[in-house]
């Protein structure tokens, strides 16, 4: 394999994991732009709709229908998640929201287990999503392609709502000032309900993607992803939505450079070296990249 | 139209109104006059549906504002362009107009009002796909009362409009808030300026520590000495 092809075999994955990180930050972010709350739960999103997926399959549902109700199913639990846990905190302090979001996390993944035994299940997808590509040297997963071109669509649909509609410009509005917005008459409650369900939804999407990456489901498998999105958002600089997106490519890349130029000895430390060049990265600008340096909000 | 009756609100055990009443009639300027922590924002956000009153009734053309949320406040025309601007920085000026504007459906009214806006305050024309944050201190006012005009207020609360700027863009502000009277929009207007606010305003209340301690036309109260004595005993009787 030449160095063009190994630079770009490399720059495929990373793009590939880092468009999951993205979709995942996203969701995180637009709440923590207007709640001020890190939604540790934002993960077991994951969890429920492959959880659906899986089951629908079982049940002998095609792998189209299977998907879109899994989807369906993520984005339905964040809303109710929204109204059940944190719509009564309104105004609370932001550590009762955040401890609220792992009373959430113990609640959702000790159901799973209830629900569906602790152990991992195998997480059927179609030829399609697991088919290798071959070009000369490289061999590129469907998934991979897939995954960077479903994220594609999602950001730009997403960029188009948050520029264009009202909705979506009311959303960063509330953002930046939740008083003022307020004051315009915005509907703050639908607002936050509306960053749940586009959140929510991505994390159904980011679910499928994972699950069929993986090839199994499992009732924790959610706190891998949420960690690296909260990762991501940090990096790009939390509360941003285009720093969320940014951060998770950064991620994605330092991930793929390191697991490439590592000796096979020092792969196991992996993350541990992604995080200690993140903290690097955070003594140097401690708002993230796109971070803003001005004070905090109140 | 607006009546505020005997209203008490407390922040905790901080008591930040006791039993102000005031009213504001169709058409007129009214001033809320004060010293730093008399309660004059306070009285403002009560309006809005911000802060809830303990007790007392906010009376707005029939409905009781005390017991309304802010998102229907607005809807009802009672529109606060508040204290310190609180324009939204990261959107542009086209953008925080429609905010302003976000509860209204009429929407050949809304792009007359935005006419209108831009004519009386030709420089925000000239920026409007510039981020608020990029503008300096004045035109920040002008597109925060710019943004509160698009959301066509019955009634207009204004929080300390010329607070910060230089002289000659509060010149330019008085002359926009005496423009607006005279085309009749009613307007609340919160001041520290107090000289300034009583040349424009009809009528005007003195607030100090939470109580409304004088009140009559824009006149009586220029000529009133108690009115100097106000901001000189800011002794705040809050707490008691």
């Amino acid at each position: 394999m030449s160095a063009l092809e190994l630079l770009l075999q490399q720059l495929i994955n990373a793009v590939s994991i880092g468009s999951l990180y993205a979709l995942m930050a996203i969701g995180l972010a637009m709440v923590f732009g207007i709640l001020r709350l890190i939604n540790f739960a934002h993960g077991d999103l994951i969890m429920v709709g492959s959880y659906v997926a899986l089951l629908l399959q079982v049940l002998g549902l095609p792998f189209p229908v299977a998907a879109v109700a899994g989807v369906a199913a993520s984005t339905l639990a964040g809303l109710a998640m929204e109204r059940v846990a944190y719509r009564p905190l309104r105004g609370a302090h932001e550590i009762a929201m955040l401890l609220t979001s792992f009373s959430v996390t113990i609640f959702l993944e000790n159901l799973a287990i209830i629900l569906f035994r602790p152990t991992s299940r195998p997480f059927p997808a179609p030829a399609v999503l697991r088919s290798v590509i071959t070009m000369g040297q490289l061999r590129v997963a469907g998934l991979d392609l897939i995954a960077i071109a479903v994220t594609a669509v999602l950001l730009a649909a997403l960029t188009l709502f948050v520029r264009r509609t009202n909705i979506g410009i009311a959303m960063r509005a509330a953002s930046q000032d939740l008083l003022a917005a307020r004051l315009m008459g915005i509907n703050v409650n639908r607002v936050i309900a509306t960053a749940f369900a586009i959140g929510s939804f991505l994390a159904g999407v980011v679910g499928l993607l994972w699950s069929a990456r993986v090839g199994k489901v499992d009732p924790l498998m959610g706190f891998n992803p949420v960690l690296k999105a909260f990762v991501a958002s940090v990096i790009g600089g939390l509360g941003s939505l285009p720093g969320a997106v940014l951060g998770a490519y950064v991620l994605g890349g330092l991930e793929i450079l390191l697991q490439g130029l590592l000796p096979s000895g020092l792969t196991p430390y992996r993350d541990a070296l992604v995080f200690a060049i993140l903290i690097a990265l955070l003594l140097l600008r401690p708002n993230g990249i796109l971070g803003s340096t001005e004070k905090e909000k109140i | 139209m607006l009546k505020l009756e005997a209203v008490d609100v407390a922040y905790g055990h901080i008591k930040a109104l006791v039993g102000v009443s005031l009213e504001v009639r169709e058409g007129e300027l009214v001033a809320l006059l004060g010293a730093n922590g008399a309660g004059k924002s306070t009285a403002l956000m009560t309006i809005s549906g911000i802060v809830r009153p303990r007790e007392g009734t906010v009376v707005y053309n029939g409905t009781d504002l005390a017991k309304a949320n802010p998102f229907d406040i607005v809807g009802l025309g009672v529109i606060q362009c508040p204290e310190g601007r609180r324009i939204f920085g990261g959107l542009t000026v086209l953008e925080n107009l429609r905010m302003g504007a976000v509860r209204r459906a009429d929407s050949s009214g809304v792009r007359r009002d935005l006419d209108s806006v831009f004519s009386l305050f030709p420089v925000l024309g000239q920026r409007r796909h510039q981020t608020g944050a990029t503008l300096s201190g004045g035109e920040q006012q002008m597109l925060a009362i710019a943004r509160a005009l698009m959301g066509a207020p019955s009634l207009l609360l204004l929080d300390e409009p010329s607070l910060g700027l230089a002289p000659i863009v509060v010149q330019a502000i008085f002359r926009v808030i005496r423009e607006l009277h005279r085309r009749g929009v009613t307007i609340l207007l919160v001041e520290q300026n107090v000289r300034q606010a009583l040349a424009v305003a009809d009528r005007g209340y003195v607030l100090a520590a939470g109580r409304v301690i004088l009140a009559g036309s824009g006149g009586e109260l220029r000529s009133d000495p108690e009115l100097e004595q106000a901001y000189l005993s800011t002794a705040p009787e809050a707490g008691r």
